[in-house]
């Protein structure tokens, strides 16, 4: 009796075993949804101030994660707005003053027009498999999605945080929701994931709610309203040029 | 002597007009004098507490380092030589490490610089020795502009975000354990300070600093390998320039006085030949030559200068005085200027300033006063003994 017991005890265990893929392989597959070569992108971005939320819309050329345009498209005050990210440079052409300046030191630690991303967030490297390892630390359901919750910890000193904690749809392997922490482990990023559409043969959020833990406010609202993946990007708009 | 002595009983003959000259011009003597003293104290202020809190005798940057290159900053770090050990442990140099920050008091959030100084030093005045660990926590202490900007308060507990030597974020809370009042916003605004050892340990950056500052030039008075050595002189350049600007600047009120009050000399002197044209035409057919006669009035004109001396040394001593003793008390907005400046300033009048201002204004006025004089050549004895107008 004990043996048979034990028997069907193992054929249960290695059964969760199969369901349950490990932690680098949700990032894999993460990594395949959130990921590509280039992507060409028009999004607006809500910034929830004090009393009024502003509404910013913007189209972005990239490339990896290295190299990105960006050009605010409105309201008439950002319009014209030009920002260059190469490599771990980021520079800003402003047409009011008819100006380029390059982001550094204390400004890229800023808030980026006023959101919960600073400067140094858009410069940060969203691959996730290369930078981190993964375990399954347990499931929930998370707005009525069965999610994997799984935490990475960065596998070189190198990464910006140290720690995410994902709660990843199990049957979409898109993050639903992360948290980011910093290396003496306080959270200092939330961000949601909503909206979740299929995109070619990917899935990928239409919504991303950013929070910055350490700051008062109610985050920033991150939609996606187009988006292309692994476009040709022209080259010439990978250039300073580009931002005259 | 001659032309002395019939100056001296012109001028007195002239009465309040003679006065008033020699009023305004003992104004410009004291206005000068007090002007010139008040940058001058300023400076030597400026300097003292330029060495006392930021600049020590002298400083050892890391070749990386520019202080007017915010790119630099997050590569301008290097180990702290070897030679200096002795000294870093008796704390007559003082190793900083700097690093960008953000802070998030009440919620908001706030760019700063991240200064980590070692707590035993005694080469600058900072209070480093209260930052005193009550338990796990980072003790760290800012100036009462930082304090005010941030609203903090003495035993606040801060949330700090930096980004360490590989670009990995971390926060932790430190606690104010001090906050110093001090002359310098060099050291005080938009900067915290924490022990150099909890610095090192947060950047991982262990044993290694941005810049050392020496307390006593006979440590540090070279290049030391990837260090470069910053003179005292070359350090207080930049403080020495912006005095001289404001002095400058601050020039223009006096010398627009100082021409009124030439004005009013050169008026006099008009008028004064003028009216005096008989007398002069007397004096040139009694046997005296047109340039002793020149120099009669000019001697007159001059001698305003020589009075005004009198006059201001009677109100203006004591009152340059009095200033010296109990200064000039610098409203709270001149911090906002960015560059030392005392709570109260103390003119310092030096001989040279005195000696100067009474050789500049006497100069001047012998100047104006022969200026109108010189028509006194040209003068025909017989018109003018007749009063015709020349």
């Amino acid at each position: 009796m004990k043996i048979i017991a034990t028997i069907i005890s193992a054929f249960i265990f290695q059964g969760l075993l199969l369901a349950q893929p490990s932690g680098d392989d949700i990032l894999d597959r993460i990594d395949k949804n959130m990921s590509a070569d280039s992507r060409h992108v028009f999004s607006k971005m809500i910034i929830h101030g004090p009393r009024v939320s502003r509404t910013i819309e913007a189209e972005t050329w990239s490339v990896g994660d290295d190299k990105s345009y960006t050009e605010y498209l409105a309201p008439s005050r950002e319009k014209g707005t030009k920002m260059l990210k190469l490599e771990d440079q980021l520079w800003i052409y402003s047409p009011s003053t008819d100006r380029t300046i390059q982001i550094s030191g204390h400004m890229l630690r800023q808030s980026m027009m006023g959101s919960d991303l600073s400067y140094e967030d858009m410069m940060d490297d969203p691959n996730l498999r290369s930078k981190y390892d993964a375990t399954v630390t347990g499931s929930e359901t998370y707005n009525g999605t069965d999610c994997w919750i799984i935490e990475s910890i960065a596998n070189s000193p190198d990464v910006t945080y140290q720690k995410r904690k994902m709660w990843v749809d199990k049957s979409r392997y898109v993050p639903l929701k992360e948290e980011l922490y910093a290396k003496s482990g306080t959270l200092l990023k939330k961000t949601e994931l909503l909206d979740i559409k299929r995109i070619g043969n990917r899935w990928y959020p239409g919504k991303i709610i950013f929070k910055d833990m350490l700051k008062k406010g109610k985050g920033t609202e991150f939609i996606v309203d187009e988006i292309e993946f692994n476009v040709i990007v022209p080259e010439h708009l990978l250039s300073k040029a580009a931002l005259r | 002597m001659i032309a002395f002595k019939l100056a001296i009983r012109n001028l007195f003959g002239a009465g309040l007009r003679t006065f008033l000259n020699v009023l305004i011009l003992s104004i410009s003597y004291v206005v000068i004098i007090l002007l010139n003293g008040f940058y001058q104290g300023w400076g030597e202020q400026a300097r003292t507490d330029s060495v006392k809190w930021a600049y020590g005798q002298g400083q050892l940057w890391h070749a990386s380092y520019d202080p007017y290159d915010a790119f630099t900053l997050t590569d301008a770090h290097g180990a702290i030589p070897e030679s200096l050990n002795d000294a870093v442990n008796e704390g007559s140099v003082a190793p900083i490490l700097l690093a960008p920050a953000t802070v998030y008091p009440e919620g908001r959030i706030k760019s700063i610089l991240l200064k980590g100084i070692s707590i035993n030093q005694k080469a600058i005045a900072l209070p480093s020795d209260l930052m005193i660990a009550t338990g796990d926590e980072i003790p760290a202490m800012m100036g009462t502009r930082m304090a005010k900007s941030m609203n903090a308060q003495l035993g606040d507990f801060i949330l700090v975000r930096w980004r360490d030597a590989n670009g990995t974020f971390d926060a932790v809370e430190i606690r104010i354990a001090a906050i110093f009042n001090t002359p310098m916003p060099p050291v005080d605004a938009g900067q915290i300070w924490i022990p150099l050892k909890s610095m090192q340990e947060m950047l991982r950056l262990d044993g290694e600093a941005t810049m050392i500052i020496s307390g006593d030039e006979s440590i540090i008075n070279a290049d030391l390998s990837d260090w470069k050595f910053q003179t005292l002189p070359a350090l207080l350049s930049d403080i020495n320039e912006l005095i001289e600007m404001k002095k400058v600047g601050g020039s223009i009120m006096y010398l627009i006085l100082l021409a009124l009050a030439l004005l009013a000399v050169f008026d006099t002197q008009i008028l004064s030949i003028f009216r005096r044209q008989k007398e002069i035409g007397t004096i040139i057919a009694m046997g005296m030559t047109r340039k002793q006669v020149i120099a009669i009035f000019t001697v007159e004109g001059a001698m305003h200068a020589i009075l005004a001396i009198f006059l201001g040394a009677l109100y203006g001593i004591p009152l340059l005085v009095s200033m010296r003793k109990n200064g000039f008390a610098m409203p709270e907005y001149a911090d906002d200027f960015g560059v030392p400046i005392a709570d109260t300033i103390f003119p310092a009048f030096s001989l040279a300033l005195i000696l100067g201002t009474i050789l500049l204004v006497t100069i001047t006025t012998t100047i104006v006063s022969y200026i109108p004089a010189r028509k006194i050549s040209k003068m025909n004895p017989n018109d003018a003994i007749r009063g015709k107008i020349q």
